[in-house]
């Protein structure tokens, strides 16, 4: 849908590199693109104003880099000061005392009762002992919800029938009775402009004195989600935020907004389907999601995590010298596959995962590849010249496919041969085989 | 017949405010129309949520009708603004009434992303065809979430419609083909099946909708008759992604745009139909019952103007 911005810029920049300094033209002209990035990324637009004002100043008179392109140097300050104002170091919870007591708030359907599962999932593998409060009287079945939520990670849920603000200050007392170490309480749902339901807030709030009330929002929400963050925050001066559905496409400005209009730090990020799936936040990554330049920060972390960095080595060591075959080509794939389904390995690289929306990945695909290497001889996968026709029908024979997909994987894996040879000299690390799934 | 026009202004008056004083502010201060008062114009579609694409097409548009009508006074800007909005509607004929439905049973599948208020906006449509004499089953075929189940069965029972439900974790697809067969065998008017949120960027989740329709073909060929994606009104320019990629997927027939009252911008409303020519059928600006009902372009637009 929209290139990367550090690809729009990149084109915008191409003549500038060593021309000194960055003049205020030049950063002009880069800003306009950067001002839409975070229009599409749902950055209210008044904060997009006072952000690019304050990115204007600092790129001024700024030496270019010998080293860096322009446009990366800008998109460095840029990246820059979001996480500056994202909030820099993540902002852990604190309890204050036993029980620790948490509040859920937020409008209808951004994630509350399903987040208060996953908190208390959380705390109760680091040993607490959690107990859920279903304080939406409003919602059918909501109360309902949280109690299949607690049968499923085996924690209790307290509801009596009443008005929430007395539901909730019940629920203290069995906590200690009970000897349960942290409570979260969930509420409905209610638009911030509905006085009486902030009131409720505001009257649960008194009644518990929380030691964090988080507020619940939507990452998919676009430009309202300053005035909703406002107007919590005026009501019940929240503790921090936690954002949900981050597993989906959108880009999340929403963050920059609730932060920059409420400085209350984002605590948590909410990122699947299942209970399990709860991350502390890292403005680092939500910087470079904003700004649609990917999660190379994960990215690069999952290839360490998982990459035998001694293999490495040894690979490039040996491209150097002699020729790429199947047998390194099949380790690779080993060690691309130790990080996780293609897909989300492609979807943290820059630039890739908003054309990613319209291609499939058939994970299929890579076994049949995996299949057709494994039937070959050692021989045939160190020296691929000897596969002659005979050799080709057996090994589509053995691996289950046919003829015409083992010629493909050959002549594929030829032109890559070419490729590295060519690319012999320096650029090897940015090889990646991908070319051999489309 | 949709809102009467004193509900609807009611019901999106935060959302007008939005957009028509921040417009009035602007026009105050240039006298007339010229770029920068268009700059003005741009920012202020943005942001109310229309895409950055759309916002572009419809100044693009406001400049032509400046320029043909050869107005410079800027009180005119708002008459002009309207009609280009109102414009990238008119692919969207009025010709039959949502509430209108043949053959029997009708079958209506509704699915989106979390949150977005599918199953209350299926009691609300629900209700509004119980009340003009309709026979209504509801499927509840969000066998995920959890007390999905129960509460789309609370919602039946107070609409006093039937219900078909299935086993949580059960098989979505079973349960829509068994209630739109159970409707066939008693003759009901309509099914409506609520699905399972999901985000349009899970391919596994979005496979089995498209096995939720498939098999629903096998009780009846022709149905679902409308496949409806639910929008929620706060969300921003991912609208467009949810849209594009459940379109794609499964062939949409319109869009449900919900909570549209509070402060929401609505600008989803524009960006979609101008991006993918789909109408807008029902729109939500309310908590109660009937505060979900048919769109109407050309109201919707003086709603937000007067």
């Amino acid at each position: 849908m929209f290139d990367s911005l550090s690809e729009k810029l990149e084109k915008a920049f191409k003549t500038l590199r060593g021309q000194g300094k960055l003049t205020e033209d030049n950063v002009r002209e880069s800003v306009k693109d950067v001002r839409r990035a975070l229009l599409d990324a749902d950055v209210n637009f008044k904060v997009v104003k006072q952000f690019i004002a304050g990115v204007e100043e600092k790129a001024y008179g700024q030496e270019t880099l010998r080293s860096v392109a322009p446009s990366e140097q800008i998109v460095k300050i840029i990246h820059d000061e979001l996480v500056d104002i994202l909030g820099g170091q993540n902002a852990p919870i604190e309890f204050r005392g036993t029980p620790g007591k948490l509040l859920l708030c937020g409008l209808q359907g951004s994630g509350k009762t399903t987040l208060a599962g996953k908190i208390a999932l959380h705390y109760q593998k680091k040993g607490q002992r959690p107990l859920m409060v279903a304080a939406d009287i409003y919602r059918p079945a909501a109360v309902k919800q949280l109690q299949v939520l607690g049968k499923q990670i085996d924690v209790p849920v307290f509801h009596v029938d009443k008005k929430p603000p007395q539901i909730c200050a019940e629920a203290i007392e069995y906590a200690r009775a009970n000897n349960l170490t942290l409570i979260i309480f969930d509420t409905a749902g209610r638009l911030h402009i509905d006085e009486e339901l902030m009131q409720e807030l505001s009257d649960i709030k008194k009644k518990v004195s929380p030691d964090e009330i988080l507020l619940v929002a939507d990452s998919m929400t676009g430009q309202d989600a300053v005035n909703v963050a406002a107007q919590f925050n005026e009501t019940l001066d929240f503790t921090g935020v936690a954002l949900t559905k981050l597993d989906g496409d959108s880009r999340g400005g929403a963050a920059l907004s609730i932060r920059h209009i409420t400085g209350k730090p984002i605590k948590l990020v909410s990122v699947g389907e299942k209970l399990s799936d709860l991350e502390l936040f890292y403005p680092e990554r939500m910087a470079s999601r904003i700004l649609g330049m990917g999660d190379i920060v994960s990215l690069v972390e999952k290839a360490q995590e998982t990459i035998d960095v001694k293999e490495a080595v040894k690979l490039e060591k040996k491209l150097r010298k002699e020729a790429f075959t199947f047998d390194d080509f099949y380790q690779q794939l080993q060690q691309l596959k130790k990080m996780g389904s293609l897909e989300s390995i492609l979807k943290m690289i820059p630039g890739v995962s908003s054309q990613l929306r319209n291609v499939d990945i058939d994970e299929s695909q890579m076994k049949r590849v995996e299949a057709i290497i494994l039937s070959m001889t050692m021989e045939e996968r160190n020296r691929p010249q000897v596969l002659n026709g005979s050799r080709r029908a057996r090994i589509a024979d053995g691996s289950g496919t046919s003829i015409q997909e083992v010629n493909r994987l050959i002549k594929q894996f030829q032109q890559m041969q070419k490729m590295i040879k060519q690319m012999r000299g320096g650029k090897l690390k940015r090889m990646i085989p991908g070319n051999f799934f489309n | 017949m949709g809102f009467s026009f004193k509900k609807l202004a009611q019901g999106l008056l935060k959302t007008k405010e939005n957009i028509v004083s921040k417009l009035k502010t602007a026009v105050g201060l240039h006298k007339k129309i010229d770029a920068a008062l268009l700059d003005e114009i741009e920012e202020i579609l943005i942001s109310a949520d229309i895409s950055v694409e759309t916002t572009g097409k419809v100044v693009d548009d406001l400049k032509v009708r400046v320029a043909k009508q050869g107005i410079d006074n800027s009180d005119e800007v708002y008459g002009l603004l309207k009609d280009s909005l109102t414009e990238l509607f008119s692919f969207q004929s009025g010709d039959r009434s949502f509430f209108e439905v043949v053959p029997k049973p009708y079958v209506i599948m509704i699915v989106g992303v979390n949150g977005t208020g599918k199953t209350t906006s299926i009691a609300k449509i629900a209700r509004r065809f119980m009340s003009d004499g309709k026979k209504v089953t509801m499927a509840a075929a969000d066998t995920f979430r959890a007390a999905a189940i129960d509460q789309l069965s609370i919602w039946a029972n107070r609409v006093g419609c039937n219900i078909v439900k299935g086993q949580e974790g059960g098989d979505s697809a079973s349960v829509a083909f068994d209630a739109v067969a159970a409707a066939l065998a008693r003759g009901d008017d309509l099914v409506i099946i609520d699905t399972a949120g999901r985000l349009h960027t899970k391919l596994n989740l979005m496979e089995e909708l498209s096995k939720v329709k498939r098999v629903i073909k096998k009780a009846m060929p022709d149905a679902p008759h409308r496949t409806l994606l639910v929008i929620d009104g706060t969300t921003g320019q991912n609208a467009l992604q949810q849209v594009e990629i459940f379109n794609k997927l499964l062939q949409l027939d319109g869009i449900i745009i919900t909570k549209l009252d509070g402060t929401a911008k609505g600008g989803a409303v524009f960006s979609i139909v101008d991006k993918f020519k789909l109408p807008v059928v029902l729109i939500g600006i309310g908590e109660q019952m009937d505060d979900l009902d048919e769109f109407n372009p050309r109201d919707f637009v003086d709603a937000m103007f007067a």
